[in-house]
């Protein structure tokens, strides 16, 4: 057998095993956060933003499946169930902050909801969309999992409001700051609340790295507002529309 | 660590038992992150029982958080790989997502800036 064909039939082998892929997730990850640390937290140096684009090119490159790249980066995907949970500690430790601005916290919830469903949904009717393509934009700014069965509820496209959703969250996290500054709002809660809001786990992970404070208000508006969103859009809906 | 491990899992569990069993519409994560905030908040009073318990499961979950954004790689590798099902509307879809994020951003946190700042003027009048 020659070299080549070994070559080839040992890259057959461990591109069919999680090992692989893992392996690969792990390592554009690595140098995503190392070229985010490198630029001093820098938003548009966004860690899962380039990580995403080494992985993508990668398996554009080699002409693998999603599917196959999927079998083995599931088993890091399976760990933002519990990282959810465990968002649960940072929240306890800042219990005493969040009890101080409960009342801000109630009211920027039922302010912002209206504001972020009928934002797209105007948007969205300004940009001529049809009307399933709207509805299935309209819960992109809540985490996934809600925004996919507020989706499915309304009559939109689940699998494309996930695309939607990931979009948003990159979107706001790599932006985000941007637009914050240039409004001068300064006050970290606020800062990291209307990143939960407006860009769910990515924009908290993007807060968390920078300021505690504003990780916990992200991570706090990131579940009220998918909570609030869930109870709101049939009742905005039907007045809307 | 390991225990930790396991009451994390073991809330996540617990989230999700919650959410089929009711059918809500809130993921079982979600739940799970209440039921152990509540935990925390109600039952693990800093007795000094407990507070081996807590430092461990507080050191646990920030070494997950701390990771948070490796976490979405994945899905974000599915949202390139799967761009093209956005067909015709790709550009109106960005364009939309883009503004409709920010200003959703900015309009958060000015309200809520607002909002905190009028709660201090009051406090300070008082």
């Amino acid at each position: 057998m020659s070299k080549e064909d070994k070559l080839y039939k040992i890259w057959v082998y461990l591109q069919a095993e999680p090992l692989f892929w893992i392996t690969l997730t792990l390592g554009a990850f690595l140098v995503g956060d190392y070229l985010y640390k490198k630029s001093k937290l820098n938003p548009l140096v966004n860690p899962v933003a380039i990580s995403i684009l080494i992985v993508s090119t990668v398996l554009l490159t080699l002409d693998v499946s999603y599917d196959r790249y999927f079998n083995g980066a599931k088993f890091i995907h399976f760990m933002l169930g519990p990282a959810t949970v465990a968002l649960a500690i940072p929240i306890y430790e800042k219990k005493d902050l969040i009890f101080k601005e409960i009342k801000p916290i109630i009211f920027s919830i039922l302010f912002a909801i209206p504001f972020a469903i009928l934002i797209t949904y105007y948007l969205a009717s300004f940009f001529n969309l049809d009307k399933e393509i709207i509805l299935t934009m309209i819960p992109r700014n809540v985490t996934a999992p809600i925004a996919m069965g507020i989706a499915e509820l309304i009559g939109g496209i689940p699998s494309l409001t996930a695309i939607i959703t990931i979009i948003t969250g990159i979107v706001g996290a790599s932006l985000g700051t941007f637009a914050l500054n240039i409004f001068k709002i300064k006050d970290m809660s606020a800062r990291g609340f209307g990143f939960g809001v407006a860009s769910h786990g990515i924009g908290t992970a993007r807060a968390m790295s920078k300021n505690k404070t504003a990780g916990v208000f992200a991570a706090l508006a990131m579940g009220l507002s998918g909570i609030a969103t869930s109870i709101f859009v049939i009742i905005i809906l039907k007045i809307v529309i | 660590m390991l225990r930790s491990l396991f009451i994390i899992f073991f809330f996540q569990l617990l989230g999700e038992a919650i959410q089929k069993f009711f059918e809500i519409n809130i993921p079982g994560p979600v739940i799970g992150l209440v039921l152990l905030l509540l935990v925390f908040i109600f039952f693990l009073k800093s007795s000094s029982q407990f507070k081996k318990i807590k430092k461990d499961i507080s050191n646990t979950s920030h070494q997950i958080i701390n990771y948070l954004s490796l976490l979405f790689v994945p899905i974000g590798v599915g949202v390139v790989m799967h761009i093209n099902y956005l067909g015709d509307n790709l550009f109106k879809i960005l364009a939309i997502i883009i503004i409709g994020t920010l200003a959703t951003l900015v309009f958060t946190a000015f309200v809520m800036e607002k909002i905190i700042n009028s709660e201090k003027k009051n406090v300070k009048r008082r």
